[in-house]
């Protein structure tokens, strides 16, 4: 028996992995060891904090050895049985026929055909292609890598994604402060000492930091949040749900009803102005507009003042306890946990999310965002002492070729025309169809008001799809829209290339089996993206990872890479692809462009492993977030993709006037009668919330955050253990059903009993699960999670059919956030609920 | 000295991510540790397991978690109702369930009042935790469940050395279940009992009742607090199953006096002050 240890990376954390004869056996945090460099000791209150010396891991990254062996891989090249290239295609029949196992050769032959067939018959524009986030973790070969430089080259209509988990912050609070850069969130460093120091309470709102916080992360984060209750710092809670950080460390849930959170902030104004409990010299100093808005919210503009009575009404909280929020928020130093990025979650997914999302700009204004213990902290979970000066890229930091870093050639799209995600069945099935803005964009705040159109003019209709990993079913709004998409016959040819049977896997016409990260070797930092979100961790150590194949490719599955060097070689364009690079060949060279030679060898790095970037000295410079600007001072943030560094605008914010806008410049300018985003923002009831004519027929609001034991669809429905977790799955009659939460008001006026299967349906479509009923919920609120990745509809291949899975995304709307803003509002959605059962 | 094992679990540390139970199963499931353990099934075993218990009514709502697995008694009681020596307890303390002896010996399953033996039908053997007894004989430093654990909820280590970590809290924890009498080696810090908590307000301007008295009292003992900004208020750690009397006081206002019994936890709702 040989054992060896090796080292990889995931989404969840950087891992240790046991491999004996060739099996994968064990799954582990890394633990420090004495030769590693030491960990940070902050000093605050009397008390010294300092890390765990070990890699944390989220929840489902502990099965990962059940995902990487899941009987739910795919382990073979497929074709759909009634698909002939050359003959019928069969269209319909996608979501409902099976599949033929077939030779790579074979695959390979059909997938290289077709595109150079679609090529010459339509033009590159035909062909779209995407992929989701993130089955795999790497720097290079995950998706950016393989994918982004393939299709960059081979030239295709690029999918353009929307900011899909903080909708509200991209298209609304980019106009309020600025940091367009980072897609809405401010940077966020040297928070964790600035809080544990300075700071007496945290308002979290709409955030469940130990579910999401740790998207990229692992548990790094719950610790110092942990740390700060036990300070007594106040953890106030705003959330229809309890949700799991604050059912363990709260002291105060509020739970307005969903789409109501701008009135509540309205309220929170109003009570400061009333009492003049805000920082007037911030405000004056440092703002535009606040007349405005004071006018606003006291009712002066149209004769209602925005008291906690009014805000009351709407978000169906005590008005005393608004009043009680207001007051204790400005007599106490407060951090809003929302605004950088892994504090984000359900109210910016909805009906005028942009607002909410302005308004928590404009209160945190009002206490003088940057000032000692006032500030905003994502999720309470970023920001540790850790050493920037450290350079190590991410896979998007050079865009969407990940080996432009150091290719002699970075790939060009000769394609301009795009297709919006959002509006990918449309494209297809219903041509042309336009949008305005762009969602991952980061170089302006104009990119949001670009009118676009697909196809665009002499451009081509959307006739083959090719989907890299992940899943629309289940992850993207009213998700039989793509089941019908899958069964029209615009589309002539669907290939889909993952490590796992996914939700839509079956709709495709070439199925290609890849491997996991593990049957592969890369090179990463742990949690680090780049791009946008560049220098933001919440990770209390920077780890870089030599991700090192622990075994070979399972069954017939191929790493991404090769299977795009082979289709790259049958089209003709292989050593461009490659430029003669073996896969060690690039590990090596992002090494050498990286901070890590100074410190080790390469033969080092690699049988190690991994490195801990040294933590700065105990008196470097601190450069607490936002701080410049409360202090008048140029912006210190160690941040590479803050555009104005070195500019005469340092001193400034990213909003045309470089100040807080209470009124929005950006948007007086080019959309100045946006009645649905207007330059003052406000509170704007939903177009499908609990007053919409359709709460008659559809009483109950259905939120559907982030999923706590499984990130996106990546890991839910591959590891038997995860359903073992009552909270994810409940086992009944041996099948594992999606929970579905409920107050015990709605469930007894309904009979419906804990436990009990019940049909939760709307106009959109009707899904399973099983009933949880819980004082975690507020009445009226109906809580389950989006990304359930097992679309398991009673009838395969029928649109609208009753889905068994749990795929909560059936029956949220199509309808975008308001008329000018393409994301997604999920948390908008009306829904009744039925038992199943007999 | 030779070693001697305990487990002290933090309940104020766990934020119920289940790491804990999930990577027992990493360790054991499809792995045979010849001498420790037979393969854990699949599914539907337990050796470490998370507790998820929701307190509280809308909108005064808790959960705690409490990880539960073998307490590694002195007084055992499956050693006891194990036949052959199938069961016994290692000089460091870890009991350990002879996957060859033990074949067959379901008796040993119910033995335990813990309900952390569990049966598998599959090869007709009682299972339960080791404390990872494969991994400590082969150098490691701690069991997987605590390796894994993100917040150092489960402190682990040698009860011998009087200046571990572990031998300094373990005095400080208690046992899950006392009245058991099994001298358990693994106790708990901050376990969850009830609560009584509320919410005062004045009747007369809805505002919240701020810096209010509020008191509980049973058998002659009374507890004190005062509400908050909110007008809340929140004894915690409370036994089970008594009744107390609870008064709020306010100048200007009638005093106010219920009578509440923590069968369960309790929210008591709006309390109105009335002049």
């Amino acid at each position: 028996m040989s054992e060896q240890i090796l080292t990889q990376c995931t989404i969840g954390g950087a891992v240790r992995v046991h491999v004996e004869d060739g099996v994968i056996t064990r799954i582990r945090p890394i633990i420090f060891d004495e030769t590693d460099a030491p960990s940070w000791i902050i000093d605050a209150r009397g008390k010294k904090f300092t890390p765990a010396r070990k890699t944390s891991l989220n929840p489902y990254i502990v099965p990962e050895r059940m995902r990487i062996y899941s009987e739910n891989r795919i382990k073979y090249p497929y074709k759909r049985v009634d698909f002939d290239p050359d003959g019928n295609r069969n269209p319909q029949n996608r979501g409902k026929s099976g599949y033929e196992r077939i030779s790579w050769d074979t695959a390979l032959d059909i997938v290289s055909k077709e595109i150079k067939r679609i090529h010459k018959k339509y033009g590159p524009a035909a062909i779209t292609a995407s992929t989701g986030s993130h089955h795999n973790w790497g720097l290079l070969f995950y998706r950016f890598g393989p994918f982004g430089r393939f299709f960059q080259q081979l030239g295709f209509s690029f999918l353009s994604d929307n900011p899909d988990s903080w909708e509200g912050w991209h298209w609304g609070a980019t106009h309020a402060w600025g940091w367009y850069w980072k897609l809405g969130h401010c940077d966020n460093f040297d928070m964790l000492e600035e809080a544990l120091k300075n700071t007496e309470q945290i308002v979290y709102w709409s955030v469940d930091p130990n579910t999401s916080a740790g998207g990229y992360c692992g548990q790094d984060s719950v610790p110092w949040r942990m740390w700060c209750r036990d300070l007594g710092i106040k953890g106030i809670f705003i959330d229809p749900w309890c949700n799991y950080t604050a059912a363990t460390i709260g002291d105060k849930w509020i739970a307005p009803r969903p789409g109501t959170d701008a009135a509540l902030a309205e309220a929170i104004a109003y009570v400061w102005i009333k009492e003049g409990t805000y920082d007037k010299w911030f405000v004056e100093n440092k703002t535009l507009g606040f007349e405005e808005f004071e006018k606003h919210i006291l009712g002066k503009d149209d004769g209602t003042p925005r008291t906690p009575g009014w805000a009351a009404e709407i978000c169906d909280i005590p008005a005393r306890d608004i009043t009680a929020l207001a007051r204790q928020w400005a007599a106490k130093k407060t951090m809003l946990a929302c605004g950088a990025m892994y504090g984000t979650a359900g109210a910016c997914r909805g009906a005028y999310a942009t607002e909410w999302a302005r308004l928590m700009v404009f209160l945190i204004a009002m206490q003088g965002l940057g000032k000692p213990g006032v500030n905003v902290w994502g999720g309470a979970a970023m920001g540790a002492p850790v050493d920037w000066s450290f350079k190590m890229p991410g896979y998007s930091s050079a865009g969407f070729d990940a080996f432009a870093l150091v290719a002699k050639k970075r790939a060009e799209n000769k394609v301009k025309q795009k297709v919006y995600r959002l509006l990918l069945p449309e494209t297809v099935m219903d041509p042309p169809k336009s949008w305005i803005g762009e969602g991952f964009c980061g170089q302006s705040l104009e990119q949001q008001f670009t009118q676009n159109i697909s196809p665009e003019p002499g451009g081509s209709e959307i006739k083959m799809i090719y989907r890299h990993g992940g899943s629309y079913i289940s992850t993207m709004t009213d998700t039989n829209r793509y089941v019908r998409m899958y069964q029209h016959p615009n589309l002539e040819f669907v290939v889909n290339q993952d490590c796992h049977w996914q939700s839509e896997t079956r709709f495709a016409d070439i199925i290609l089996p890849a491997s996991t990260n593990f049957e592969q070797s890369d090179i990463s930092e742990w949690a680090a993206p780049g791009g946008y979100a560049s220098n933001n961790t919440g990770c209390a150590h920077r780890v870089m990872i030599y991700q090192k194949k622990c075994i070979e490719p399972l069954w017939e599955s191929k790493p991404d890479y090769d299977i795009y060097c082979e289709l790259a070689k049958r089209i003709g364009f292989l050593d461009e692809f490659t430029e003669g690079n073996s896969r060690e060949d690039w590990i090596r060279k992002i090494f050498d462009i990286s901070s890590l030679p100074k410190y080790i060898s390469y033969e080092d790095f690699k049988k190690k492993g991994y490195f801990v970037v040294p933590p700065p000295p105990s008196d470097y410079k601190r450069t607490v977030s936002n701080r410049w600007y409360y202090e008048g001072r140029t912006c210190d943030s160690p941040d590479p993709e803050n555009p104005l560094l070195g500019t005469d605008k340092a001193d400034k914010l990213g909003t045309y006037s470089g100040k807080i806008e209470f009124v929005s410049q950006s948007l007086l300018k080019h959309f100045p009668d946006d009645k649905e985003r207007p330059p003052l923002a406000q509170y704007i009831p939903s177009w499908e919330g609990y007053n919409s004519e359709l709460s008659q027929k559809y009483p109950l609001q259905l939120i559907t955050p982030h999923v706590r034991f499984s990130y996106h669809t990546q890991h839910d429905n591959k590891s038997p253990w995860l359903n073992e977790i009552p909270g994810h799955r409940v086992i009944k009659d041996g099948y594992a059903w999606w929970t579905i939460r409920i107050n015990p008001c709605d469930a007894e006026s309904r009979s419906i009993k804990h436990g009990d299967i019940i049909k939760m349906y709307n106009d959109r479509g009707a899904i399973l699960g099983v009933v949880q009923i819980t004082e975690r919920v507020r009445p009226g609120l109906v809580h389950s999670y989006q990304a359930g990745a097992k679309y398991d509809p009673l009838e395969p291949g029928k649109p609208g059919s009753i889905d068994k899975g749990g795929c909560t995304n059936l029956l949220t709307p199509s309808r975008m956030l308001s008329k000018n803003v393409p994301g997604m509002a999920s948390n908008s959605c009306l829904v009744e609920i039925t038992k199943w059962e007999v | 000295m030779a070693k001697r094992y305990g487990m002290v679990i933090d309940i104020n540390k766990c934020s119920g991510c289940y790491n804990c139970q999930l990577v027992c199963k990493d360790e054991h499931c499809g792995h045979d540790y010849p001498g420790y353990a037979s393969p854990q099934p699949m599914t539907g075993q337990f050796w470490m397991r998370l507790i998820e218990r929701e307190r509280g009514t809308y909108p005064k709502v808790k959960v705690a978690y409490t990880p539960v697995l073998c307490m590694q008694c002195r007084d055992a009681s499956c050693i006891k109702a194990a036949q052959n020596g199938a069961v016994y307890r290692r000089p460091d303390g870890i009991v350990i369930i002879d996957p060859i002896k033990a074949k067959g010996q379901k008796q040993i399953v119910s033995a335990c009042p813990y309900r952390v033996i569990y049966w598998n039908e599959e090869l007709q053997l009682p299972q339960k935790c080791t404390f990872c007894a494969h991994l400590l004989d082969d150098g490691w430093k701690e069991p997987r469940c605590v390796e894994v654990c993100p917040t150092g909820a489960l402190i682990f280590g040698d009860l011998n050395d009087k200046n571990s970590e572990v031998s300094k809290l373990l005095a400080s924890g208690e046992v899950l279940h006392p009245e058991y009498e099994l001298k358990e080696n693994i106790t708990y810090l901050a376990l969850p009992r009830k609560f009584i908590a509320g919410t005062v307000a004045y009747d007369d301007t809805d505002e919240c009742a701020c810096g209010v008295e509020v008191t509980i009292g049973s058998g002659g003992k009374t507890q004190i607090t005062t509400t908050n900004n909110f007008g809340d208020f929140e004894f915690e750690g409370l036994p089970d199953n008594i009744e107390y009397t609870l008064t709020v006081k306010a100048s200007h206002y009638k005093p106010l006096e219920i009578k509440v019994k923590t069968f369960k936890d309790i929210y008591t709702g709006v309390l109105k002050l009335v002049k």
